[in-house]
């Protein structure tokens, strides 16, 4: 992170050596590490630890705080009875994919956007960002109709993975995200690339990504998540139990499965999400301030 | 993260950046898509996609909504849909619930990020664990969370984690999500608790942006800490809080999966019915797609309505 030691915030740094002000940051520091602790961490604990209890141990008052027998059972029973591999293996391909066609698709666009100016260039570039506007819930009855019966083709894409896939493309967040990176790119280094007989194609696999990297493992990271936590639009153009993802599956068990059972479900849905996190945490972190402060 | 320019090379601003190919002014639509074939193949799959799947939807949900389908007949209807969407009780109840979610969630998760946000940008320890902690429930899948919540934090006997924690401490439990007047705080702290992460991390960013002279010379002022942050922090950061202000309401108006999650839907006497589950209620269990569509609509209008007021105070104020 930018913040080094050095510069000055609310709070001056001598106040914070000297005595009084010393005791205060140390005494408030420990109340902030081990409260956040406690309300951000525990609840995973929780999640975690309860998913081991037993159905009696989870109902009695007050709760243990340690598992006193440990079932690891009922993570067995959510993965068998839930059949957690087909719902993973689900989400991770609808995810995959997703990934794959908002990288090339919003990249192209993006770069055509940003660089080889097409006829109307503004007015999609326009069109696409009003979209921003436009509340998810507010399209989600006609989005749906669209999908069972496509214009002009006339396909049902009821279960198929394109009616995840292909509306993720209409991401104008990643359209202006990666416009604007590619904007920053000096004309000159394009002019060069042309002298040097590269075609637009080649401009962009040989000088425009090797210095994208950056924004593009932002995309990517989001692209994957979106899929991952997404709830509603799965649960509407996937309606096969053979189609669902992970998270609509566990839906569609909880009324008929024990609780404990419900959570070790829960807790195995969360654990590539969290992953995910740990590792691309200061991407994560960049990303999500690149996109909303600097426009 | 470094957005990566060459120093010292800058585009003139007056000079045509060279384009592929080269085109002349005067030639038609036509000879100039094809002049820029490479251009337009690259923009096509984008656009295709937003034709299908966005701008083609919002023209269809406003045609759906005055539209009425019955054994595959579509007959126009007139003002129908509206009016039957107006006529059923739950639509005021759902209106009431929505607003008072989108309050309680202003109150507690608009303010409370910002605070948490200056707290920590005061620490020089443990900044990466405790920002590592803030973002973590961001990163879980909702549905995920929401049953934690549901089964494990809002059990309405004394074996819930926050029964037990609350009669620890010898004040009086709550029946949660079976109580019609607990089921919106509930919904909202579970809500705060999942999405508070990424408001703490903009608002991070843009405390990091403030220069530093200004609190020192609030300082030299006189200007105690509370006076710094009404007159420094809240001014150099007013942009970015209106902007999050905006989008949190916007996106909390159409909450949908605590309802579901937490509350089965409509809860406890239709205390947790949200106008976005009523759009899911009546397209997809009652079989009335064309009435969701013209809730749909009534949404759009409130929501637009809203957000001109809001530019219309917030530029006012400038």
């Amino acid at each position: 992170m930018a913040q080094d030691s050095g510069t000055r915030t609310l709070i001056s740094q001598a106040q914070l050596r000297r005595g009084r002000g010393r005791f205060v940051y140390w005494t408030l520091l420990t109340v902030v590490v081990v409260g956040f602790t406690l309300v951000f961490l525990g609840p995973l604990y929780w999640m975690v630890t309860g998913a081991l209890k037993s159905g009696q141990e989870i109902a009695q008052t007050p709760p243990s705080l340690f598992p006193k027998d440990p079932q690891p059972q009922n993570y067995v029973d959510a993965w068998n009875n839930l059949a957690l591999a087909k719902l993973l293996f689900n989400t991770f391909y609808y995810a995959a994919g997703a990934l794959v066609f908002q990288l090339v698709l919003d990249t192209a666009a993006a770069y055509a956007l940003s660089k080889l100016r097409p006829v109307l260039g503004n007015v999609i570039l326009a069109m696409m960002l009003a979209t921003l506007m436009i509340p998810a819930m507010v399209l989600i009855v006609p989005q749906y109709v669209t999908v069972i019966d496509l214009p002009i083709l006339h396909i049902n894409l009821l279960d198929s993975p394109f009616a995840i896939w292909l509306p993720l493309v209409a991401n104008a967040f990643n359209i202006f995200l990666l416009k604007r990176f590619f904007d920053s790119i000096p004309e000159e280094l394009m002019a060069a690339a042309l002298m040097d007989g590269a075609s637009p194609l080649r401009t962009l696999w040989s000088i425009i990504l090797p210095m994208s990297r950056p924004i593009l493992g932002v995309v990517s990271i989001f692209a994957v998540t979106a899929v991952w936590k997404d709830f509603l639009w799965p649960k509407l153009v996937m309606p096969s139990p053979e189609t669902r993802t992970v998270s609509v599956g566990i839906y569609a068990f909880s009324g008929g499965t024990p609780m404990n059972v419900v959570i070790a479900a829960s807790v195995i849905a969360a654990i590539p999400t969290v992953v995910i996190f740990l590792i691309f945490q200061r991407n994560i972190m960049s990303g999500l301030t690149t996109g909303s402060l600097k426009g | 993260m470094a957005i990566t320019t060459v120093p010292g090379i800058r585009s003139e601003p007056g000079r045509p950046a060279p384009s592929y190919p080269a085109r002349s002014q005067r030639t038609s639509l036509g000879r100039k898509v094809r002049d820029n074939l490479t251009g337009h193949a690259f923009l096509i799959g984008a656009v295709v996609c937003f034709a299908v799947f966005s701008w083609y939807p919002m023209i269809l949900g406003v045609v759906m909504s005055f539209q009425r389908t019955r054994r595959g007949e579509t007959t126009w209807v007139g003002w129908d849909n509206y009016l039957r969407i107006l006529d059923d009780p739950s639509f005021w109840t759902a209106w009431r619930n929505t607003f008072s979610f989108t309050l309680l969630a202003l109150l507690l998760g608009y303010a409370v990020p910002f605070f948490v946000a200056i707290l920590l940008n005061e620490f020089r320890h443990a900044k990466g664990y405790l920002r590592i902690l803030v973002y973590l429930p961001v990163m879980l899948p909702p549905a995920s969370a929401l049953f934690l919540f549901k089964f494990y934090a809002y059990d309405p006997s004394e074996a819930g984690l926050f029964n037990a924690i609350l009669s620890a401490l010898h004040l009086p439990t709550s029946q949660w999500m079976q109580s019609p007047q607990m089921t919106m705080p509930a919904m909202v702290i579970a809500s705060t608790w999942m999405n508070m992460g990424g408001a703490v991390l903009i608002y991070l960013a843009a405390l990091q942006n403030i220069p530093g002279e200004l609190y020192e010379a609030a300082e030299l002022d006189g200007a105690g800490i509370w006076r710094r942050i009404v007159n420094v922090t809240i001014p150099q950061t007013r942009l970015i809080l209106a902007l999050l202000a905006m989008l949190q309401i916007v996106a909390t108006m159409q909450f949908f999966v605590e309802p579901l999650i937490l509350a089965n839907g409509a809860g406890a006497e239709d205390s947790a019915t949200s106008v976005a589950y009523l759009i899911y209620q009546h397209g997809f269990f009652q079989n009335d797609l064309n009435g969701a569509a013209a809730l749909g609509v009534i949404m759009l209008v409130v929501l637009a309505g809203f957000s001109a007021v809001y530019l219309r105070l917030s530029a006012k104020q400038d």
